[in-house]
Parts: C-alpha cells; sequence; structure tokens
C-alpha cells in the first residue's frame, strides 16, 4: 500500500460528503412536510418516495448520463465524467430515503404535540421546528441510511463519472477497476477503508444520537 | 375602546364529522376572572377550550377575544400569544425539566429567563426536578410542569383542561393556591374546565355548566351552587347523573 492514492479517499469524502448535503437539505423538508400534512395526493406521494428508495441506482445513473451527455438537455453544464455529476447521481438516489424514513420518523410523534406547541406562543416555523426536533433519533436515522447509500454506491458513480484516475475515481469504483485487474490485496485494502469510513460516520452519528434523545 | 368581555360567543357550532361536539347559541366570559367550566366527561369541554384557544376553528359562529375575532383562518401570531391552553394530557419536549419551562420564554426572546424559570419551579415545589429529562417525569409531575410552563409567560388569558386530574390531594391545593395567586397578582382570565364540583366552588367566581355538547347555565358562583335555574345544574351539583 505504499503507492495509496490519498486523493481518492479525499474524493470519496468530498462527493459522499457533498450529496449527503444535498440530500439531507431536500429530504429532511420534504419528510417533514408530508410527515405533518394530509392532502389530497398525499398517498401517492409516499408511495413514489417508497418507490425512489427502492430505485435502482443504475437507472438513476442511465438518466443523469443521458441528460448530462451531450445531445441531453444538460450538455451545456458540462458535468458528464465529473465529480458534479456522481453528486447529482447520488443526491437523486439518497434523497428519497432521507425523505421516506424522516417522513416516518415525524409522522410517529404524537398529533396533540403541534397544537400543544402552538399554544405556548409558537410560530408555524417554530413548531415544525420543535417537532423535527422530537423526531430527531428518526432523522439521523434518514441520515445514516442516506449516507450509507451514497457511500456504498457504485453504479451510478460508475456510469457517470466513467472512474478516471485523478479525478473522479472513488474507492467505490477505484476496487471495481482493482478487482478487475486481479489486484485483490488492493481491492481489499480499499473495502476496509471503505467499511472503516463507514463505521466512523456511523458512530459519530450514534454519539450525536445518543447526546441528543436525553 | 375595551370591553368588559375577555370572550364572546355567538352562535358556536363545532362538530366532528357529522357530530355535533359543541353548540353555544351565547357565552360571554369576563375578563380578569375565573370562569369554571363544569361538566362530565365528553360534554364539549375540552372542544371550548380549543376554540378559545384559536387551537380549533369553529365549523359555525363567532368566538371573540375581545374584539379580535378567532374565527378566522390564520389567527395572528402577537394575539395566540396572550392565550395559554394547558392541555389535559400535557406533552413535554425532550430535554430537561428546566429547558420544558424555559421554551416558550425562549420562543419570545424574553430577557431574565433563568430568574423566571428557577422562581416558578421554586413555587411549585419542582426544584428538585430541574435537571430531570422530561420524558422520566410521573404523570403528576409532567402536569405540574406543564402548567408552570405556562405560568412562567404570565398569559393574559389562561386556559386549563382538568389541570390537577392526576394530582394527589396536596398537590392540587398546592396548584389551586398557585392559580389563585398568579390570577389575583396578574389580572389574568381563567377559563378552568374540570368535571369536580368542590373545585369549581373553590376556585371560580363564575361556573358554566356544560352537557352533551350544550350549554345548560351560566351564573355568578354563588348562585350556581345555592339557587341554580336549571334543574339539571342542581342535579349536577347534587351529585346526580344529568348525563
Amino acid at each position: 500500500m505504499a503507492s495509496f492514492d490519498w486523493s481518492i479517499l479525499w474524493r470519496t469524502l468530498q462527493v459522499t460528503g457533498a450529496a449527503l448535503f444535498l440530500s439531507t437539505l431536500l429530504g429532511v423538508p420534504l419528510g417533514t412536510w408530508l410527515g405533518l400534512n394530509r392532502f389530497r395526493g398525499h398517498r401517492l406521494l409516499i408511495g413514489l418516495i417508497h418507490t425512489g428508495m427502492a430505485f435502482p441506482p443504475v437507472v438513476v445513473g442511465l438518466v443523469v448520463y443521458l441528460a448530462l451527455s451531450r445531445s441531453g438537455p444538460l450538455a451545456s453544464l458540462d458535468w458528464l465524467f465529473t465529480p458534479q455529476a456522481m453528486i447529482v447521481a447520488q443526491t437523486i438516489i439518497a434523497t428519497p430515503l432521507v425523505a421516506g424514513i424522516t417522513t416516518a420518523a415525524v409522522a410517529a410523534t404524537p398529533a396533540e404535540l403541534l397544537p400543544q406547541v402552538r399554544s405556548l406562543g409558537a410560530g408555524p416555523w417554530q413548531a415544525k421546528w420543535a417537532i423535527l426536533r422530537e423526531a430527531r433519533p428518526g432523522v439521523l436515522v434518514a441520515i445514516a441510511a442516506g449516507f450509507g447509500r451514497i457511500i456504498a454506491e457504485v453504479g451510478a458513480a460508475l456510469m457517470v463519472g466513467g472512474d478516471i484516475q485523478g479525478q473522479t475515481r472513488v474507492l467505490t469504483t477505484a476496487i471495481v477497476l482493482e478487482t478487475r485487474q486481479g489486484e485483490f490485496a488492493v481491492a481489499l485494502a480499499l473495502g476496509g477503508w471503505l467499511v472503516g469510513l463507514a463505521l466512523l460516520v456511523n458512530l459519530a452519528g450514534l454519539r450525536l444520537q445518543g447526546r441528543t434523545s436525553s | 375602546m375595551s370591553v368588559p368581555w375577555a370572550y364572546r360567543l355567538n352562535g358556536v357550532t363545532h362538530r366532528y364529522g357529522e357530530r355535533t361536539a359543541l353548540h353555544i347559541d351565547h357565552l360571554e366570559i369576563a375578563r380578569g376572572e375565573v370562569m369554571a367550566l363544569l361538566g362530565p366527561t365528553g360534554a364539549g369541554k375540552s372542544t371550548l377550550l380549543k376554540l378559545l384557544a384559536a387551537a380549533a376553528p369553529a365549523t359555525a359562529g363567532s368566538v371573540r377575544l375581545g374584539e379580535t375575532p378567532l374565527d378566522q383562518r390564520l389567527v395572528p401570531l402577537e394575539v395566540l400569544r396572550r392565550i395559554t391552553l394547558v392541555f389535559q394530557q400535557p406533552l413535554l419536549l425532550s430535554g430537561t425539566v428546566r429547558a420544558n419551562v424555559e421554551y416558550p420564554l425562549r420562543l419570545r426572546h424574553q430577557p431574565r429567563r433563568s430568574e423566571k424559570v428557577e422562581a416558578m419551579l421554586d413555587r411549585l415545589r419542582l426544584s428538585d426536578l430541574s435537571s430531570r429529562s422530561a420524558k422520566s417525569l410521573s404523570g403528576g409531575e409532567t402536569q405540574l410542569v406543564a402548567l408552570a410552563r405556562a405560568l412562567v409567560l404570565e398569559p393574559e388569558v389562561l386556559l386549563l383542561d382538568e389541570p390537577t386530574s392526576n394530582l394527589d390531594p396536596a398537590r392540587v391545593a398546592l396548584v389551586e393556591e398557585v392559580l389563585a395567586e398568579f390570577q389575583r397578582r396578574t389580572g389574568a382570565t381563567f377559563v378552568w374546565a374540570t368535571h369536580n364540583v368542590f373545585q369549581a366552588r373553590r376556585v371560580a367566581q363564575s361556573v358554566t355548566l356544560l352537557l352533551d355538547g350544550r350549554l345548560v347555565e351560566t351564573a355568578r358562583n354563588k348562585e350556581f351552587f345555592e339557587n341554580p335555574t336549571d334543574p339539571r345544574s342542581a342535579a349536577f351539583v347534587r351529585g346526580e347523573m344529568v348525563y
């Protein structure tokens, strides 16, 4: 492992972090809104999100590829085979998971909590924030699940990133490459890094969850 | 400009689906007094309190807090903040007892919060619990913390839904004493829902009896208990089954 390319680890962290940030930014408010409101089409929207939770990453990769390709509607961005394309694909993959689990966590808070918090003088946004804080163990699980989906994802990352050395190569795509080349020891070492990274982030999440749930 | 009543209700109906849970032709609640809302379980007391707190809209009719209508779809926050409702089954937020009592003050960015919180916890003999997790409290302790959380705000209108239902007699006496002292000091308007005739007699200046979602009688305390005009009020006061 003397020639280990540390930029792969750094890029993995960058792409995963950016995709997780975006999917949290989209998924948590969407899940909160769905968990607190009932309206015509609510069940349909939940159904779509649940479908999105199980969406095959290669299909997402294909759609993003086609959108960013030379003849696609987003060709002018010139993002194909860049980390940005990987971030877009992984955000699309993880957002339904974050939104779906957040919806369940928010919906599980007592229905009377919102009127009780409002009766203490909370404005609409303050009340929603209070509900979200009560649902935070579930919301943290949602974010952890999103992280797990993103960091383990390889299909879409390969399709839209292209596994270009020094540019879009991340731990998962590097493992695929090393395995294909018969470099099993390197592939296993990279796998160790990947598992270690996932473990570290999840332990940090658990610690945060423990500190906030008292 | 100022009207003598805190609330005025006209032709108010509240329905849950097809069922009419509450119908009141007319009711005025005096400003700066304690009105006991008397009635058995399911009489519509909690529904009425929710309408008074603007926590639920009336299906029909008008509810006014002073001159301000509460039946509009979006009641301004500054109006809502004049009213505090203590629910029958209060829910506390995650965190310590102290953080829960401080919460409504924090929402309003009030100064000297910890001073007010400590004084209120002390008054309700909750100081020993201040660092405890709110989720670990018993039902009675939860009810006391919910009361402390409402009183610390010094609201203009305090709506109480069976606030002593989970308390032992000593704590009931403490709560009645604290609430009476608070009301005298601040001149707040209280609407105190209870099914306990004796409590209503002890704490209120006026009494309203609700039965089956209908207003039976509203009168001054002495009049209601000593000379009720409606036979159902007389029977309820005697402890007879009138529902």
